[in-house]
């Protein structure tokens, strides 16, 4: 195992995977001679040639469609989204035909795609910008999901969905890039599974279920706790589609009680999935109602201290966490 | 492999002709509410499709919107095939699962029947893009009607397929109507073929009612194509002889418009021209169009009685694994 980032273990994966699939090309705005617009990309032009990392113009209906067309006479294209943000150009291409190709055809079309790119609130960056989209395409089933949370599942899961023989995305998030983590070393074939959440953090009092962004929160948050002696346990989904729900209903039957704490909106939001499921599986095993922490339901103001409030922090999540222990 | 020179006349005048008996038996098993959802008819563009298709090599891309049927037939799959899938049966080709809009054909290089206006134009763009990626001569054709040239995927396929260098020829069928609205009330050129110019893809205007002129006009594009990938657009003026669907009487134009087109059919041209040369007799033609007409009543009954997918095989074709999420 070594240190490493976010963003080098995405390149890495990257990397790995265009190396041992001449099928799989990288396509986007920005991806080749720039190096990337988050350097994930860095170097692969040089690696791999203009036929295999691909610059587009500023057309995302276009070149996600393209990524979709080739999928369907088998190439394997990991189609990078600058943030997820400016995915909704392509919603159509996203969620009309990646998705519904194999139905559709019935079965004849399997669409091997790659959607990848920064996800979610990153800082002051205003309403257009800051879309969390996890709920708006885990409603779209043949969709898989995943937001990996540290440069070890950044790595395993990106690399999983370049081998899946589904439409994957890949959720990142532009505040993880330079974040820190061991990773195993490259002679070492590293691949997550899909729909397999992670028990971040062992506890006994609560489960605190996250994913992305909000696993670092969850885990500065738990140690905070730790001093009040509330014992958090931290289960990062990983995926939200596939959804591990037998990880979720095996923190709970040990702990009874759960706070959710996204970074995507309440309304029909991830937390909101996770919670009926629980309660439909597992009501039994409830000490106290579920509580969540999420964004406020309020387009991203610009202004800082507005942003703050709308997004979850540790505070907000101390204080769900004291209401289900009633502490 | 069957060369473009082999294709016979006599039997691309068969198959519009077994587009035609289609359609029209599809009209009326729609009519009997034997067919659900949206149904859009070929009937009158016939030379369109058989054209496009008598240029091209059978492993030739070829994807279209969600007026199909014709597309999926004239790429070779059978009547039985199309009528199952306008059933909804499992032995469709389809599986029942796409219906009318979404005929596909993976084996004959049919790539769909595809339903939002526009948005395969990118698809088409991708499979053009695959071609090049493996260093093939194959090319791909796209069709869509003149209500695709005014969304935006449509304008950034084009783009991207000049920007790339594509081997992809864009085949405009316009029919002069997106659904009820005129050309005229839609678009801001005189004419379609123009849309091209603007992305330096060369363009031309076809007649979209004389088979021959299509399949030598797609010959020459195509065969420009295999010797250096390029994209090139063609605008075939056609027309549509019933409404936009089932359900569209078609009120928005003059019963002496369609009488125009009907005169100049594309089925009694290609007819008249072949007897005037004597390559077609009458009894020949007649017998031709009998066995159109028994072909799709036989995918009638052969639709009828096929099963549909089982309700257990709900979950089988969300993922490409079978498994539920």
């Amino acid at each position: 195992m070594r240190e490493i980032t976010y963003r080098q273990a995405l390149n890495e994966a990257l990397a790995e995977e265009l190396e041992r699939d001449p099928d799989v090309f990288l396509m986007g705005e920005e991806v080749a001679e720039y190096n990337g617009a988050y350097k994930v990309s860095q170097g692969l032009l040089e690696r791999f040639g203009p036929r295999r990392i691909i610059d587009t113009p500023i057309s995302e209906n276009g070149f996600a469609g393209l990524g979709v067309g080739a999928a369907m006479v088998g190439l394997r294209p990991i189609i990078e989204f600058m943030t997820f943000s400016f995915s909704l150009v392509a919603f159509d291409q996203v969620v009309n035909n990646a998705p519904n190709m194999f139905t559709m055809s019935g079965g004849q079309f399997n669409i091997p795609i790659t959607f990848r790119g920064p996800n979610g609130p990153a800082h002051q960056l205003g309403a257009t910008h800051s879309h969390a989209t996890e709920p708006l395409y885990a409603n779209s089933p043949g969709l898989k999901i995943c937001t990996p949370a540290t440069p070890r599942d950044a790595k395993g899961l990106l690399k999983t969905a370049v081998r899946d023989n589904n439409p994957v995305l890949v959720l990142e998030a532009e505040l993880l890039y330079s974040s820190k983590g061991m990773v195993e070393p490259p002679d070492e074939e590293l691949l997550i599974p899909l729909g397999r959440a992670e028990v971040k953090r062992e506890g006994s009092d609560v489960s605190i279920v996250c994913y992305a962004q909000t696993v670092r929160l969850a885990l500065a948050t738990a140690a905070k706790l730790e001093e009040e002696d509330i014992s958090a346990e931290i289960v990062d989904l990983r995926s939200i589609k596939p959804l591990d729900e037998k990880a979720i209903f095996d923190s709970v039957a040990k702990t009874h009680r759960v706070v959710i704490v996204e970074q995507d909106r309440p309304f029909c939001g991830v937390g909101a999935e996770v919670c009926y499921r629980i309660q439909e599986n597992i009501f039994d095993e409830l000490d106290a109602p579920i509580l969540r922490v999420s964004q406020k339901d309020v387009p991203m103001p610009y202004n800082e201290r507005l942003e703050k409030a709308v997004l979850p922090n540790a505070d907000k999540l101390i204080a769900a966490v004291k209401k289900v222990c009633y502490a | 492999m069957q060369s473009v020179e082999q294709r016979d006349e006599v039997e691309m005048l068969s198959l519009m002709l077994l587009i035609r008996r289609f359609e029209e038996r599809a009209s009326q098993q729609y009519q009997a509410q034997k067919i659900g959802g949206f149904c859009h008819l070929y009937i009158g563009q016939e030379a369109v499709v058989a054209g496009a298709i008598a240029a091209v090599r059978d492993d030739d891309y070829v994807i279209t919107a969600y007026r199909d049927h014709a597309h999926a037939l004239a790429r070779g799959t059978s009547a039985d095939a199309c009528m199952a899938e306008l059933f909804g049966k499992e032995a469709g080709c389809s599986r029942g699962l796409g219906g009318s809009m979404h005929f596909f054909n993976r084996q004959n290089h049919m790539y769909g029947g595809h339903a939002i206006v526009g948005a395969h134009v990118p698809l088409a763009v991708g499979l053009a893009f695959a071609i090049k990626y493996r260093g093939e001569d194959r090319v791909t054709l796209c069709f869509f009607g003149d209500g695709a040239i005014n969304q935006g995927s449509f304008h950034e396929a084009l783009n991207l397929a000049a920007l790339f260098k594509l081997p992809i020829v864009f085949i405009c069928e316009n029919n002069l109507f997106a659904m009820g609205t005129s050309v005229k009330r839609s678009t801001s050129l005189k004419q379609i073929v123009d849309r091209a110019e603007g992305y330096d893809i060369p363009g031309e205007i076809v007649d979209g009612m004389n088979f021959r002129e299509v399949r030598d006009k797609i010959a020459e594009i195509v065969n420009s194509i295999r010797k250096e990938p390029h994209p090139a657009f063609v605008e075939i003026r056609t027309y549509r002889y019933r409404g936009h669907s089932m359900s569209d009487p078609a009120s928005y134009r003059t019963k002496q418009e369609l009488e125009k087109y009907r005169l100049d059919d594309p089925i009694t041209r290609l007819r008249a021209q072949l007897t005037r040369e004597g390559k077609l007799t009458n009894e020949q033609f007649d017998q031709i169009d009998k066995h159109a007409k028994e072909t799709v009543l036989a995918s009638v009954k052969f639709a009828e009685k096929s099963p549909q997918l089982p309700l257990d095989k709900l979950y089988d074709y969300t993922y490409a694994n079978g498994a539920k999420p």
